[in-house]
């Protein structure tokens, strides 16, 4: 008799973001899917982590899903509301930004997890233009680690970025040295299909776990370039626990679940 | 600087003083909370051209005066309003069809340009963006630049640290200053002298509202003289750098106000419904924006159930449970 529980792929991936989340963790998120698994966070493995986003506001008591980083649901009960000043210092203050763990997501990334978010074709004509950096880039610049958002598809693992926003490794394991960005760099990728890493030698991006169904085929046919699978695992299913965390804690109106 | 008692006025005279076609402007909020929207609208209806916009994250305010043929050259951070349009639409828009030169910086980086305007300094130096195309890739070319006074020759410079790799800091981005013209913020309370109360997050309304040479002050509230200085601290606006105060109740709207109102999901999805189609948005602008005399009028016309649903709740200053989807 099965007892499975059934679950949607974007409900996986705040699952699976949320347990990237460690205890003590300064959060800072973007919109949509990474505020879910910031707020799932403090309910499930990383109470005391504190949520922190780009328009100052410092430990948001997130009673309702924002739809926003601008929502005034962010300016509630917090323990300082500063500016955009104060949040960017924040991370890239040499004591504090070592604390950040930032969650973003991009229209492209590629094999050394650096994203865009700025145009599709050339950047004078575009073909598609989208919101651009906002603090995507400063975050990626400035802190110690950061988790990424994707959907699977080829047209968004891509060989060659169409415009580079935020820096991921840049081109290899000196690549952010050499630049003269701080230490940090991205630690994974999630996606509808998968948990992607870095290889700690190469920087490049590896195959770390397929969720639930998932064939390591599948993953690698919905990408523009190939990664290393052999140290792939099989990821655990989100629990009712974590289920219920989500539906009924964090998103009821299913804004961001959809 | 202006220290009269009384800078009162209406919109519209505020408008018409201060922002004048070609213009350097920049408008205060964060993509759906507390953009001047009253005063976006008074700049459409005046038909003011050919402005040069700054904006980090401006979402709305500053989709709608791109939406409406005001903008010529936009420097930006991020054209979004969250779930109601991921991207901006009309920005988006007037971009892939070649009409708008945007030039792309961080919401940092356009934080620390209207920081370094407001200090008077020339420029300001922060470690984001080392490596990315924000420093390789530049919308305004260098020619367009030196053929323009208004903006420097250059969009930002990489620098070594200059202190030898103090702090741990071998190389730093230096962005420029930003000096508008007008910059028009909306606040929950000020006083016919321009003294000004930010509730909720100020944003980088402080830093933009300093860099000006004008700076036009809408407010929820317009409180007796001395009233906001009996608890300065919460003050973030001085007199002095007010020109014009005019009172605008639901200023922001449909963006949010912190402590007043949420912003306007149902209004907000028929802005994005009429951007997406350039007939709609025409009859959108007739109807909606030239057809009214002033922000008063606007409103008179939405239901007051709308507007009653989004009404903040006392206790955490938005509307608690409203309906979002």
């Amino acid at each position: 008799m099965s007892t499975e529980i059934e679950y949607t792929s974007r409900e996986m991936m705040a699952v699976a973001a949320a347990r990237e989340i460690r205890d003590g963790d300064i959060v800072f998120c973007g919109t949509g899917i990474s505020m879910l698994a910031a707020m799932a966070a403090k309910h499930i493995s990383a109470p005391n982590s504190v949520i922190f986003f780009e328009t100052g506001a410092i430990d948001s008591q997130l009673e309702e899903v924002p739809l926003a980083v601008g929502d005034p649901r962010v300016m509630f009960a917090t323990s300082v509301n500063g500016g955009l000043a104060d949040a960017f210092a924040t991370m890239q203050n040499r004591f504090t930004g070592r604390q950040v763990v930032g969650i973003m997501g991009a229209a492209q990334i590629d094999i050394y997890g650096n994203l865009n978010s700025t145009v599709i074709g050339d950047y004078h004509h575009p073909t598609v233009r989208f919101s651009g950096s906002g603090g995507a880039c400063d975050v990626a610049s400035f802190v110690s680690r950061t988790i990424i958002f994707m959907q699977h598809a080829k047209r968004k693992f891509v060989p060659k970025l169409d415009y580079l926003t935020s820096p991921g490794w840049l081109d290899g394991p000196d690549g952010r040295k050499k630049a003269g960005l701080p230490d940090g760099g991205p630690s994974c990728v999630i996606t509808n299909m998968a948990i992607m890493g870095f290889d700690p030698e190469t920087k490049r991006m590896v195959l770390n776990g397929c969720f639930q169904g998932v064939r390591k085929e599948d993953i690698l046919d919905n990408m523009g370039f190939a990664v290393d699978t052999s140290q792939a695992t099989q990821i655990k299913p989100p629990s009712a626990e974590e289920l219920s965390i989500l539906r009924d804690k964090c998103d009821p109106q299913r804004l961001i679940l959809g | 600087m202006n220290v009269n008692s009384n800078k009162r006025m209406s919109l519209s005279d505020a408008v018409s003083r201060f922002v004048s076609d070609g213009a350097h402007i920049s408008i205060g909020g964060f993509t759906i909370n507390r953009n001047p929207m009253a005063a976006v609208y008074e700049i459409i209806r005046q038909k003011k051209r050919h402005l040069h916009l700054y904006a980090h994250s401006n979402g709305q305010g500053v989709d709608e005066l791109i939406g409406a043929g005001c903008v010529d050259q936009l420097e930006i951070a991020y054209a979004g309003s969250g779930r109601f349009a991921s991207t901006c639409i009309r920005f988006r828009k007037a971009v892939e069809s070649g009409q708008l030169p945007v030039e792309d910086y961080s919401n940092y980086q356009m934080t620390l340009r209207f920081m370094a305007g407001a200090m008077g300094v020339p420029f300001l130096p922060t470690r984001s963006s080392l490596g990315s195309d924000l420093v390789n890739r530049w919308g305004f070319s260098q020619t367009a630049r030196q053929a323009n006074a208004r903006v420097p020759d250059r969009k930002l410079v990489v620098m070594d640290n200059p202190f030898d790799g103090w702090c741990d800091t071998e190389r730093v981005v230096l962005v420029p200053a930003i000096n508008p013209d007008v910059t028009i913020i909306h606040v929950q309370a000020a006083d016919r002298q321009g003294t000004a109360r930010i509730s909720g997050l100020p944003f980088a309304d402080v830093e933009q509202a300093k860099a000006a040479r004008h700076l036009i002050v809408t407010c929820e509230t317009l409180v007796d003289d001395d009233l906001l200085r009996g608890a300065p601290e919460r003050n973030q606006i001085p007199f002095f750098n007010v020109d014009a105060v005019v009172h605008v109740p639901m200023g922001a709207w449909p963006t949010a106000c912190y402590r007043y109102y949420d912003y306007d999901p149902t209004r907000l999805y028929q802005y994005r419904d009429a951007a997406l189609d350039d007939d709609r948005y025409q009859a959108y602008l007739e109807k909606e924006v030239f057809s009214s005399h002033n922000h008063e009028e606007m409103l008179a016309r939405i239901d007051d159930r709308q507007l009653e649903k989004i009404k903040a709740d006392p206790r955490t200053g938005y509307a608690v449970g409203l309906d979002r989807r």
